[in-house]
């Protein structure tokens, strides 16, 4: 783990102002922020572990848990909304048996939400990994799950 | 002229753009332009772009058509769409399967899919060319327009439609100061929230000077939060070139060395395009030091947010750019003043910049023509919500709402009658249907209640109830609030506590008076912009739709039918049996077992083991789950 986060630092040239961008490559390539990995990135940009935690639980973008292999983000913008995205949300917490933030007992699904993807048009939206779901109701829930289980 | 040699001279930019025009316009191949902005490829317009590749190689014509893959045209609706050149022809909706009739009929032949082309669902007429259909024909895409024409990953699509006119006017002809004044002129004001007048803020980090005489900065604010407007993302993703053009013309009147863009991470495609069009500008030598050969020094970097709502504030915006957690600071002194590290900055959000190269092209005089008296140019509103046609839309300032909502909008779906639009996002407010007549332009936003915050204009029906439409945005901002200042923090809590009473049907007359009273005070005393207007959403809805708060707590009744807690659902036997034949789907699909019934026969629900999900309701195809 030590060289993977290495590298991202040299990519900045160890500078303590770039440590955001630091944090968010290192949550990309393990899926979150180990505690190992902060301790590194405090030690190597000379930042207190103190505030290098203090930007890993302010900014939403990050966690310190692991997650699972996939990442269901079910967006809560206005738009999606009024078209009925709490409901959408809802479904996923029953069907996955998890609450928003949390991992399925598997390890396949963490259930997230968010504040607005920008696609308001099409709402409400889901985004598993990198696949946009337009358009979504507590009826399309299900096959999205089947689709990307296992995948 | 080599394609990827730089640029050296202002002489040299000139005959290159030259060579550009001239290149795009002896270029006798068709275009297939398809839009694949995020909307557009979560339509799938990128299996749409594999599939005409296929099919033109299939008919040997891979090499004579020039597919143009564009980021987002707009009428988001109809993704994807695809328009061909030089017939003009608009196709919506376009799926893989159709490419082979595509090619065969409208490159071979010449004609247009009669089942591709979008139908006005009012009067059922065919429209052919995009210029037909009622949503793009009262708009003025003065800055969303360019989109559709050039890919945004090439630099020679954007020269080749008058790119960089801007840049070289600039440089070569007006000079910083002169500069300056086309801006404060043309009357552009900023168009992320407040409409600060852009020439006067230019002025002031120009005549700001830099302690220790280091340098100035610029900052693009893309860190777009309001939930319900993504005009930022499009310009970004479709057209990063014309952003950064009008960075580079601000740091050129400003006297500014380096510029950030901060954009949102959860705008993958925005970040990868002006990550790339930054590393094209900086290969071309158009961006870095001496500049054309001018002596003028100027770089930009992207950095991305991590997910705050309140780094979209400026003073918490720097903070993040720094490293550090974004919480807003108190003003003065304002960024113009000592803003990144301490040093003078200018901040603008993507939309504003966008305008820049338009008002030095078009000139102050042109451009101030358009708009209101205090108000000038277009702005570019999301529409979104319950409306027929989805999408972005410009319009010149002053449009009426009804204009925006019944004409380009083509009024609400479903026959349903339109209740209210929301405005500015969660620092915006709601405007009723008795004001549909409004023009919109800053100041009627605000008088009205509301504001024009990023421009998203979120449409609401019958079916929207303002009650929990106001507990949304609190929910949203107590999420959000950084809880730096304590009216902030503690106010927006103590006022969702009250809302959701209201809508759990636990709501006094006297929680009215105290949320009113909360609402004044987070708005004059919380630090920032965020807990400032945060009380918006209650005050506007408390204005205009006060009986419906009030049918909430004295009829324990949502006259919507949103706030399930004061539900009552039930099935109709009849409906469930003639029309559905017992079908089972409720049943199956209750999660906490209160449905009974058997296939073919009518069901059942048992109020008290009922948890008022309404998955039901919204599973049954036969309007047999009722609610009262």
């Amino acid at each position: 783990m030590d060289d993977q986060v290495k590298e991202v630092l040299s990519g900045y040239q160890r500078d303590p102002g770039a440590v955001i961008a630091v944090l968010q490559d290192v949550q990309e390539r393990f899926g979150y922020l180990p505690r190992p990995a902060l301790s590194l990135i405090s030690r190597e940009l000379a930042i207190p572990l103190s505030r290098v935690l203090s930007l890993a639980t302010f900014y939403r973008a990050f966690s310190l848990k692991p997650r699972g292999r996939h990442l269901v983000t079910v967006c809560l913008g206005t738009a999606c909304h009024v078209r009925g995205g709490p409901k959408v949300l809802e479904e996923f917490e029953r069907k996955l048996g998890a609450k928003a933030g949390e991992t399925t007992a598997d390890g396949q699904f963490t259930l997230e939400t968010v504040a607005c993807l920008g696609c308001c048009a099409i709402g409400p939206v889901v985004v598993v990994d990198t696949d946009y779901h337009d358009q979504t109701s507590i009826r399309k829930v299900e096959g999205i799950i089947k689709q990307h289980r296992d995948k | 002229m080599e394609s990827s040699a730089r640029i050296m001279t202002v002489k040299d930019l000139r005959s290159a753009l030259a060579a550009e025009v001239q290149r795009e316009k002896s270029d006798p191949r068709p275009v297939l332009t398809v839009s694949a902005g995020t909307c557009g490829r979560a339509r799938g317009s990128l299996k749409v772009i594999a599939a005409l590749e296929a099919a033109l190689a299939q008919a040997g014509l891979r090499d004579q058509v020039n597919i143009r893959v564009t980021g987002c045209h707009g009428f988001c609706q109809a993704e994807p769409n695809i328009i061909v050149q030089p017939l003009n022809i608009f196709y919506q909706k376009v799926e893989p399967q159709h490419a082979e009739s595509i090619v065969e009929e409208t490159i071979r032949r010449k004609k247009p899919v009669e089942a591709l082309l979008y139908r006005d669902p009012t009067t059922g007429q065919v429209c052919l060319t995009e210029q037909d259909i009622p949503f793009y024909r009262k708009q003025s895409r003065l800055i969303l327009g360019d989109n559709e024409r050039l890919s945004p990953t090439r630099i020679e699509d954007f020269m080749a439609i008058g790119g960089w006119t801007a840049l070289v006017r600039a440089l070569a002809e007006l000079g910083p100061e002169k500069t300056i004044e086309e801006i404060s002129l043309a009357g552009l004001r900023g168009r992320g929230g407040a409409g600060f007048p852009t020439g006067l803020k230019w002025q002031l980090v120009r005549n700001t000077p830099s302690p220790n005489g280091g340098g100035k900065y610029l900052v693009c604010n893309a860190d777009e939060g309001d939930p319900g407007a993504y005009m930022d993302r499009s310009l970004l993703e479709g057209n990063p070139y014309r952003v950064l053009e009008g960075m580079m013309i601000g740091a050129l009147a400003i006297g500014a060395s380096a510029g950030y863009i901060y954009v949102r991470n959860e705008y993958p495609l925005a970040v990868k395009h002006v990550s790339l069009a930054v590393d094209e500008l900086r290969k071309r030598g158009l961006l870095g030091a001496n500049i054309l050969g001018t002596g003028f020094d100027f770089d930009v970097f992207v950095k991305r947010g991590a997910g705050a709502f309140v780094c979209g504030e400026e003073t918490a915006l720097l903070a993040s750019i720094e490293g550090r957690i974004g919480e807003p600071r108190s003003r003065p002194p304002y960024p113009a003043q000592s803003g990144l590290w301490g040093k003078p900055t200018c901040i603008n959000n993507v939309e504003t910049w966008a305008n820049v190269p338009t008002v030095i092209n078009l000139g102050a005089k042109k451009y101030s023509g358009i708009g209101t008296a205090t108000s000038k140019g277009t702005k570019v509103f999301s529409l979104v919500g319950k409306i027929q046609n989805t999408g972005l839309v410009e319009v010149p300032m002053g449009m009426t709402l009804r204009e925006i909502i019944t004409d380009i909008g083509g009024g609400i779906p479903g026959g349903k009658a339109f209740k209210a639009v929301q405005t500015g996002g969660p620092s915006g407010g709601c405007i009723p249907r008795e004001k549909i007549d409004l023009p919109i332009h800053y100041e009627s936003l605000n008088e009205a209640g509301s504001m024009m915050g990023s421009g998203g204009m979120v449409v609401m029906d019958e079916d929207t109830c303002m009650v929990d439409v106001a507990r949304y945005f609190l929910s949203f901002t107590r999420d959000e609030s950084c809880g730096k200042c304590t009216p902030c923090r503690e106010g927006t809590q103590a006022m969702l506590d009250i809302l959701t009473r209201i809508t759990d049907g636990r709501g006094i007359e006297d929680d009215l008076v105290l949320l009113e009273s909360l609402a004044r005070s987070t708005r004059d005393t919380a630090l920032c912009g965020l807990g400032k207007t945060a009380p918006n959403p209650v005050l506007s809805t408390l204005r205009y739709f006060r009986e419906e708060y009030l049918r909430h707590i004295r009829d324990k009744k949502c006259p919507a039918r949103v706030c399930r807690q004061l539900n009552l659902y039930s099935i109709d036997p009849r409906m469930c049996v003639d029309q559905g034949h017992g079908c089972d789907v409720c049943r199956r699909n209750c999660a906490s077992e209160a449905i009974s019934g058997r296939l073919s026969q009518a069901h059942t629900i048992d109020p008290d083991r009922c948890t008022k999900c309404g998955v039901c309701f919204d599973v049954c195809r036969f309007g047999a789950v009722r609610i009262d």
